[in-house]
């Protein structure tokens, strides 16, 4: 009887996630070996084809370049920054509750809504860079219009975004920090940074390794701004492998090579998943 | 104690508000131009005449109250949806031993990973067979059995003590009785802590909604506010700062009353 009572409550839920997520990873897979069905031309078995294009699509690498060096860019930059204000915000600051709040509230802000206020930043001439810039005589500068500039420029946006977000983590992972072994440093004498190095930051090493592998799965879905500040450009620059998805499948209706380049995407995240569970999910499954 | 450890120095509170004040400023900055005339939006002047002109005039261009009722119906839906799914599958998963129970709990798992955003292309073809395109269950539809909820019920369920279960079927508690009088009871900071991260989610969320609307009776808040603030809109800063604030502002508004509860569910969500 238990069996059929386990099964009934699960079914209604496991009815929609198959629906929704396995039936269209494993559809996916089997669309990466057809070609797009076109007016004239029918859908057709093409085996490894799709990758062997995909393997010489210079837009695909550079899109998975710029990835990595968004997640390279944007990643250790947040968790130190989040770091930084969870050890601040966890003393006995002065208004605590306002910086704390000031470092959290991009979180909740969506990504259209702050690329949009962002977008206006980066603007050449009118743009607050720019003004700053003129007030130590810096020519003015198309800040997204170039390809060395657009893509630090978003992920300078991403830090400002996440680095609260992470924050919480710390502060809560602080907070269970014994405070006795604050004290016998202090009676040992240790200064705070020798006190952080040795003490705070590997106990923190959990945290930091649960907050990495988040990002890093993060870094692949953030695609959002894109729409609204660069469309992906300039030439690229700045495109990323889920945008480049979109604009495959929903721009230029190439559903096939579209499934793909998901593929990829797919593996990239199965990769995080096993690293996930490899380095955390030993330490998380106390309970 | 905290003799040295909390004690904070000058040159860190400093910078510590410094910090804050240059987090806070792009907010800040979108205010300012929000609630001035559209030349005075990049010149500071302390004394600069306020006005509502801004938000006026965006109100009029987007039809934000339609785009504002969208995204209310939406995140309603997918709360009250979840709060279902993800109660029984994480009941049964917490306490019912059945055949396969592992395995499914594992390819429950796999949409942590694997959210809905990221098969954008198969799921469009789906909502099309079902012919659920360009409507808001449609949008909502793929969220609703969420993994996310499923794994914090489950592990909340399990550490409630057997021996109140019992009580309960002493007393004559069917299963779902032992559920609905027990469990839920015992479970509600989870489904707080659940329920203002998926709200917060879905309220922000936009790829998938882009996708799968075309028209303003579905259209959600992000994809409203993205049409209307695309460069090629032509729409002046001012006006976008006051259609950005208003598309923010009851998200915003509820975070600044219930700070503390949002930071907890965030964490507790993210701890797990």
């Amino acid at each position: 009887m238990k069996h059929v009572y386990g099964w009934l409550l699960l079914t209604p839920a496991a009815i929609l996630l198959v629906g929704f997520t396995h039936y269209p990873a494993a559809a996916t897979l089997i669309d990466s070996f057809f070609s797009t069905a076109t007016a004239v031309r029918p859908s057709r078995f093409v085996g490894f084809g799709n990758y062997a294009s995909l393997a010489a699509d210079p837009v695909f690498w550079k899109v998975l370049g710029n990835n990595f060096r968004f997640a390279l860019g944007t990643i250790p930059t947040s968790i130190a920054l989040a770091m930084v204000m969870a050890l601040w915000v966890n003393r006995r600051l002065p208004a605590r509750g306002l910086v704390r709040m000031a470092y959290f509230t991009p979180t909740v802000l969506p990504m259209i809504a702050v690329a949009n206020l962002w977008l206006y930043f980066y603007t050449p001439q009118i743009g607050l860079l720019d003004k700053i810039g003129a007030l130590f005589g810096a020519p003015s500068h198309n800040w997204l219009g170039d390809p060395d500039t657009v893509l630090a420029c978003t992920m300078v946006m991403v830090v400002w975004k996440e680095a609260g977000f992470f924050m919480i983590f710390y502060l809560a992972a602080l907070q269970t920090l014994p405070p006795e072994l604050q004290e016998a440093a202090s009676i040992e004498g240790a200064s705070r940074w020798y006190f952080f190095r040795r003490v705070t930051f590997p106990l923190l090493m959990p945290t930091t390794l649960f907050v990495l592998v988040n990002a890093t799965i993060n870094s692949f879905k953030l695609v959002d701004h894109l729409f609204i500040m660069t469309k992906g450009g300039p030439d690229n620059a700045s495109s990323l492998l889920l945008y480049y998805i979109y604009q495959v499948a929903f721009s230029f209706f190439d559903t096939a090579y579209a499934s793909t380049l998901t593929v990829v995407l797919l593996l990239l995240l199965a990769g995080l998943a096993l690293a996930q569970f490899l380095l955390i999910e030993r330490r998380v499954h106390y309970r | 104690m905290n003799v040295s450890g909390n004690r904070i120095l000058p040159l860190e509170t400093g910078a510590a508000w410094l910090l804050a004040l240059l987090w806070l400023s792009p907010l800040l900055y979108a205010f300012w131009a929000a609630f001035h005339p559209a030349e005075l939006a990049t010149h500071f002047r302390l004394l600069a005449p306020l006005t509502l002109q801004n938000f006026a005039k965006a109100w009029t261009y987007a039809p934000f109250p339609r785009h504002l009722l969208n995204t209310v119906i939406l995140v309603t839906m997918i709360l009250a949806a979840q709060f279902v799914l993800c109660t029984l599958a994480g009941y049964a998963f917490a306490r019912f031993e059945f055949a396969g129970r592992d395995i499914a709990f594992g390819l429950v798992l796999v949409q942590l990973m694997v959210m809905p955003e990221v098969l954008i292309v198969e799921n469009y073809r789906i909502m099309a067979h079902l012919g659920l395109v360009d409507t808001i269950i449609g949008i909502g539809l793929p969220y609703m059995a969420s993994a996310f909820g499923i794994f914090l019920l489950r592990q909340t369920f399990k550490t409630v003590p057997r021996e109140l279960e019992d009580a309960a079927r002493v007393e004559g508690c069917g299963f779902l009785g032992v559920l609905w009088r027990v469990y839920v009871p015992l479970a509600r900071p989870t489904y707080l802590a659940y329920g203002l991260v998926s709200v917060s989610y879905h309220w922000n969320n936009f790829l998938w909604p882009l996708i799968v609307t075309n028209s303003v009776t579905t259209r959600p808040l992000t994809v409203g506010l993205a049409i209307f603030g695309a460069p090629e809109s032509g729409v002046d800063w001012a006006v976008i700062s006051a259609g950005t604030i208003m598309a923010i502002s009851p998200l915003l508004v509820a975070f600044l009353l219930f700070q503390r509860q949002f930071m907890q569910s965030f964490m507790r969500a993210g701890i797990k």
